[in-house]
């Protein structure tokens, strides 16, 4: 059968991702050609900025060399624009006459460059800033003349004007606007960012208007014309290159005069032998146009990212989504990701809009702005401002989200901010730390809690588990030339145990490969095993019915045959809570600890650790302990800070033993070993204590009979005091109830551990039916909500304390429902899985295949 | 070596080890883990992690490696290598499976520094 053809124009950033996407998941089902204007395999576009700043070299740049077209079959036509689309005959025509017919059309055919409509502005020497033609031109022109007018002062202005600056020129740059980068800065942090320039020697004239370009009097100096518009490397520029709107600026022959000066409305003039407009991009469309695709600013593209005509899709500057063309290319790769899922015949992914943030790549300036910081109606701006230090911190919030940031000096929290802004985080419930950044520094071990990642010594020790020195993160991430975190975890053991130092790895991730700030991943992966992101899993294995392990691996497109003890753990989780009564678990995807219902120890045995109902014990059961303990040779017997007794030191193979011993006495499994409900820690309560309220300890017990057994995201513990003494810790556990006088108070999102959290209290409720459904209601919340290895604290740090009300206190029949969804999965979930190991199941697990000697 | 030690010795059959796990078997020696894999591979490894000596057979199996249940060091089944950066390395059995019965020798392969010779 013959394959469905697919053609590409535009052989460009978010076109060639989108081949890559499709090659991986359908490396056979299409036929491609792709048909680009540059005569120039796919490079990284974003990176002509170092290149024009003498940091890279073009070759450097390439992202798709020629013999990965060769390698992946495509047929590859450049220098040569595609000039027609016919529709009827579905196929493409290009200038120079070649065809390609297409079962699928891809447009990406970005942007061009606005070129100022003012007279002279067709004059040699006035270059847009947008392709390799630019940058030639930019650097030989640098290399004859002195004087450089960069007209924009927005990103792609200052990063043209730092290069021509880098490269000997006198560089002024002409912006409209009463101050620099006006859409991404606010005025103080632009003045900051203009001081900073003006030290390296850039000129700027603000709100100046360009009227003219004039030529220059005298014919230029330097080599002939007609020489001065060949290219610097040799690579031929063919003629019919740029679709651009205006005049080519390359067009000079013979003896046409250069640009000399710029003149503004007001009269004044500035010397230029090169003008770069950097004024704006306008995506370019005349191709879908003359095809009679809809276009409004943009070839206009649904969700899927398909155009008017559903054959054809379209992807990067020159798309229009929900009347946005975007100009960074973050959002352009998670568009690709999109369509590459839908050219696939997949079709399950969707497009919902980005929100995007900028650095500019002017080596040792730090600005980092996301979002509309710009405020408006009913948003209020918080700020830091130490003009002296050189920081400048803006945040917009409006309607307790975080909708703009302004960073200037110090961007160490930028991600952060952008996880909230993208997350659409409410920052209600920490607004008042929030210009102070995340509290991921200052995790015990790491130091002082004030000293920021950039200003501490090489020897400081970031990661407490492995030993792991901040100079040996910064090294590797250099000398290996790592870009994500799981690399670095790879290769450092930095943040790869229990991970509270993430914050500081990642930070250092951004300060030391900086740089492309596109590389940072919009949304985490749940493993190098895959694209999707935990939330995007879940989604995918609840509404597309995903009842196996395989099944959900296989239509997310895993790229390894069987996962990796990170995934398949998650998964084999999300897959259990979603269909409680009816997944059939799998073994060989849980940790060592929950296959064998016991705690690994480091030489290799095990520790048991029975559950004691809210602490409580007698003496039947003490003896039971004593007996199993004596019988097996137990060498140790402690007990736990979770209020029961642990038998350290069983070897494997007894376990089962073990287990028949203390199921005869009573016991169930105490689930200490699992990403589980643990203990109810109560204290003694109303019964004897008297200062108690209420019967703390009885509560406690009926918690944990309700509790126990169900499988969670992270370790689950509850406690129940009996007054506010709160003997029992209650408000540093997940959930913990405090008993008043007036009733109970019921506290969330607590945790003791790494980093301490003292809980948020959710409500106050009268009756002790209240707390049982309250607690079920918030436990299934978060079974179904955090993601896997998220404790509760984290995760309401993430959705916010309100989300959790609303959900929990204003919806009752909400409340009622997940109360009801968590009771009837824990039918099936309290069965003793000791006393079920004890009776013979899963033998293979406990027993040598084979004893010799 | 003795010639016992030399022989094909019949440990079990492929069914009674978990696919994506593992079964130990206990010897003088200290414990041999036979690893059956996603795709019926199957494999065997002195169940000692190079790294702190933990037992390796109680894993989790995904493609051709196990993930240590200690400290989470990655080691190939095929080879016994600590995958990068982590260096070190866990003697191989030879082990073969024919009509459904899996064979082991007890002398492990050579190749593998320090990997044989030192007792458990
Ligand atoms: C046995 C016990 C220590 C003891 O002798 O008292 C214990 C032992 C372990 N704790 Fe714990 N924790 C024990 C009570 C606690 C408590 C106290 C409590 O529950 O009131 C805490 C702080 C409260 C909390 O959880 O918020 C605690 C916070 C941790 C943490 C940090 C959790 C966090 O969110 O930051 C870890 C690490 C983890 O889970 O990732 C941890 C992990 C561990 C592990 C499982 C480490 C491991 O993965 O091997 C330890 C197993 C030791 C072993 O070899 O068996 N243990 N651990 C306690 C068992 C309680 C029980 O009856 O089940
Ligand atoms: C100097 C510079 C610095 C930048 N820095 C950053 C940055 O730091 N971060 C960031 O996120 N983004 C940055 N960008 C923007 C980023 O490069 C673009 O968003 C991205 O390249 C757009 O990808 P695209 O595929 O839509 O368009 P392009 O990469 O422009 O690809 C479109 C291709 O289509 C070709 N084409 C057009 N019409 C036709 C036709 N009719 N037939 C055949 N081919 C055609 C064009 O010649 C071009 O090669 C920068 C851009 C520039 C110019
Ligand atoms: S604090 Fe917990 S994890 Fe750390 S050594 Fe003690 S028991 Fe182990
Ligand atoms: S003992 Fe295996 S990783 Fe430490």
């Amino acid at each position: 059968m013959d394959k469905m053809k697919l053609v590409l124009v535009g052989n460009g950033m978010a076109g060639m991702r989108t081949l890559e996407e499709l090659l991986r998941i359908a490396p056979e089902l299409y036929e491609i050609t792709v048909i680009g204007a540059e005569p120039h395999p796919n490079y990284n576009r974003i990176l002509l900025s170092p290149v024009l700043a003498g940091e890279q070299t073009l070759d450097e740049i390439v992202l798709n060399p020629l013999q990965w077209y060769a390698e992946h079959g495509i047929r590859l036509v450049t220098g040569s624009p595609v000039v027609r689309i016919d529709r009827a005959r579905r196929c493409v025509e290009t200038a120079d006459g070649a065809r390609a017919d297409y079962d699928r059309l891809l447009l990406a055919t970005g942007s061009d460059p606005f070129i100022l409509p003012v007279p002279g502005a067709e004059l040699p020497g006035v270059v847009g800033f947008r392709d390799i033609a630019d940058v030639e031109a930019m650097i030989d022109a640098s290399d004859r003349y002195r004087h450089a007018v960069v007209i924009g002062g927005g990103l792609l202005g200052l990063e043209a004007a730092n290069g021509l600056k880098l490269r000997g020129m006198e560089v002024t740059v002409v912006h409209l606007a009463p101050w620099l980068m006006e859409r991404q800065l606010d005025e103080p942090a632009a003045r900051l960012l203009q001081q900073n320039l003006e030290a390296k020697g850039l000129r700027f004239l603000l709100q100046r208007q360009t009227a003219a370009l004039l030529p220059s009097p005298s014919p230029a100096g330097g080599g002939g014309v007609g020489e001065r518009v060949s290219v610097a490397s040799g690579i031929p520029s063919p003629p019919a290159l740029h679709a651009r709107e205006g005049p080519l600026p390359l067009a000079g022959e013979g003896s046409e005069p250069r640009v000399g000066a710029v003149r503004f409305t007001d009269g004044s003039e500035v010397p230029a032998d090169l003008v770069v407009m950097a004024v704006g991009i306008r995506p370019n469309v005349a191709l879908a146009e003359s095809a009679g695709l809809h276009c409004n600013r943009g070839v206009v593209v649904n969700d899927t990212l398909q155009t008017y005509d559903p054959r054809i899709y379209a992807v990067g500057e020159c798309a229009s989504h929900r009347g946005v063309a975007y100009g960074l290319v973050a959002p352009l790769f998670e568009q690709a990701r999109v369509a590459a899922n839908h050219l696939a015949l997949q079709g399950f992914k969707r497009y919902a809009g980005s929100v995007t943030s900028t650095k500019l790549k002017v080596t040792g300036i730090d600005l980092y702005s996301a979002g509309d910081f710009t405020g408006g109606e009913g948003s209020e701006a918080i700020v830091y401002s130490d003009p002296i230090a050189g920081v400048y911190k803006k945040l917009v919030v409006k309607d307790d989200r975080l909708v703009g940031a302004c960073l200037y000096g110090d961007t160490l929290e930028g991600t952060w901010y952008f996880e909230l802004l993208r997350d659409g985080t409410s920052i209600r419930d920490f607004r008042d730390k929030l210009l102070f950044g995340r509290h991921h520094l200052g995790d015990s071990g790491h130091g002082d809690e004030k000293a920021r990642l950039a200003a501490l010594p090489d020897a400081t020790e970031i990661c407490g588990c492995n030993g792991v020195k901040k100079g040996d993160i910064v090294r590797a991430i250099r000398e290996q030339r790592l870009f994500t975190l799981d690399e670095v975890r790879a290769h450092t053991k930095a943040s790869a145990s229990c991970g509270s130092c993430t914050g500081l790895v990642e930070g250092l991730l951004a300060m030391t490969a900086g740089g492309d700030y596109s590389e940072a991943p919009s949304k985490k992966p749940v493993c190098a095993c895959t694209e999707h992101s935990h939330d995007e899993v879940r989604r995918a294995i609840r509404e597309q019915g995903l009842k196996a392990l395989p099944d959900a691996m296989r239509f997310l497109e895993w790229k390894t045959p069987d996962g990796c003890n990170k995934c398949r753990p998650a998964l084999n989780y999300y897959l259990l809570c979603a269909w409680p009564n009816e997944y059939q678990d799998d073994a060989q995807s849980r940790y060592i600890n929950e296959r064998a219902h016991g705690n690994i120890q480091k030489d290799g045995s095990f520790s048991v650790v029975p559950r004691m109902w809210g602490g409580l014990t007698n003496p039947k059961e003490l003896r039971a302990i004593a007996d199993v303990a004596e019988k097996f040779g137990v060498p140790e017997v402690k007990v736990t800070g979770g209020q029961r007794i642990d038998l350290f030191g069983v070897k494997k193979e007894d376990l089962p033993a073990v287990w028949r011993d203390l199921s005869e006495a009573g016991f169930v499994s105490g689930h200490a070993y699992g990403k589980a409900l643990r203990t109810v820690k109560t204290c003694v309560g109303a019964r004897w204590c008297r200062f108690g309220t209420r019967d703390s300890t009885g509560l406690g017990v009926k918690l944990e009979r309700m509790t126990w057994g169900s499988w969670m995201p992270h370790k689950y513990k509850l406690a129940v005091s009996g007054c506010p003494r709160n003997c029992a810790e209650a408000t540093i556990k997940d959930f913990g109830v405090v008993c008043v006088d007036s009733g109970y108070e019921l506290h969330v999102g607590g945790n003791g551990g790494i980093k301490v959290r003292v809980t948020d209290l959710l409500a106050k409720v009268d009756t002790e039916e209240e707390v049982l459904e309250y607690c079920a209601a918030f436990t299934q919340l978060y079974r179904e909500e955090a993601r896997y290895l998220e404790r509760s604290a984290p995760w309401i740090e993430r959705v916010g304390l309100s989300y959790v009300k609303a959900r929990i206190l204003a919806d009752a029949e909400g409340r009622r429902a997940l109360a009801e969804r968590f009771r009837a999965s824990q039918q099936t979930a309290q069965v003793d899985p000791w006393k079920a190991r004890a009776d013979g199941a899963e033998t293979h697990e406990f027993t040598p295949m084979l004893t010799l000697a | 070596m003795n010639a016992m030690n030399d022989a094909w010795l019949q440990v079990g059959r492929l069914e009674d080890i978990p696919r994506q796990g593992a079964r130990v078997i206990a010897t003088a020696e200290g414990a041999i883990a036979v690893f059956r894999t996603v795709d019926d591979e199957v494999f065997a490894l002195r169940d000692r992690c190079p790294h702190k000596g933990g037992p390796l057979s109680q894993g989790i199996v995904h493609g051709k490696r196990v993930a240590c249940p200690l400290h989470d060091w990655k080691i190939a089944l095929d080879t016994g290598l600590a995958a990068a950066p982590d260096a070190g390395c866990a003697a191989r059995y030879p082990v073969r499976v024919e009509d459904g019965v899996v064979r082991l020798r007890l002398v492990p392969d050579e190749g593998c520094p320090g990997g044989h010779g030192e007792s458990p």
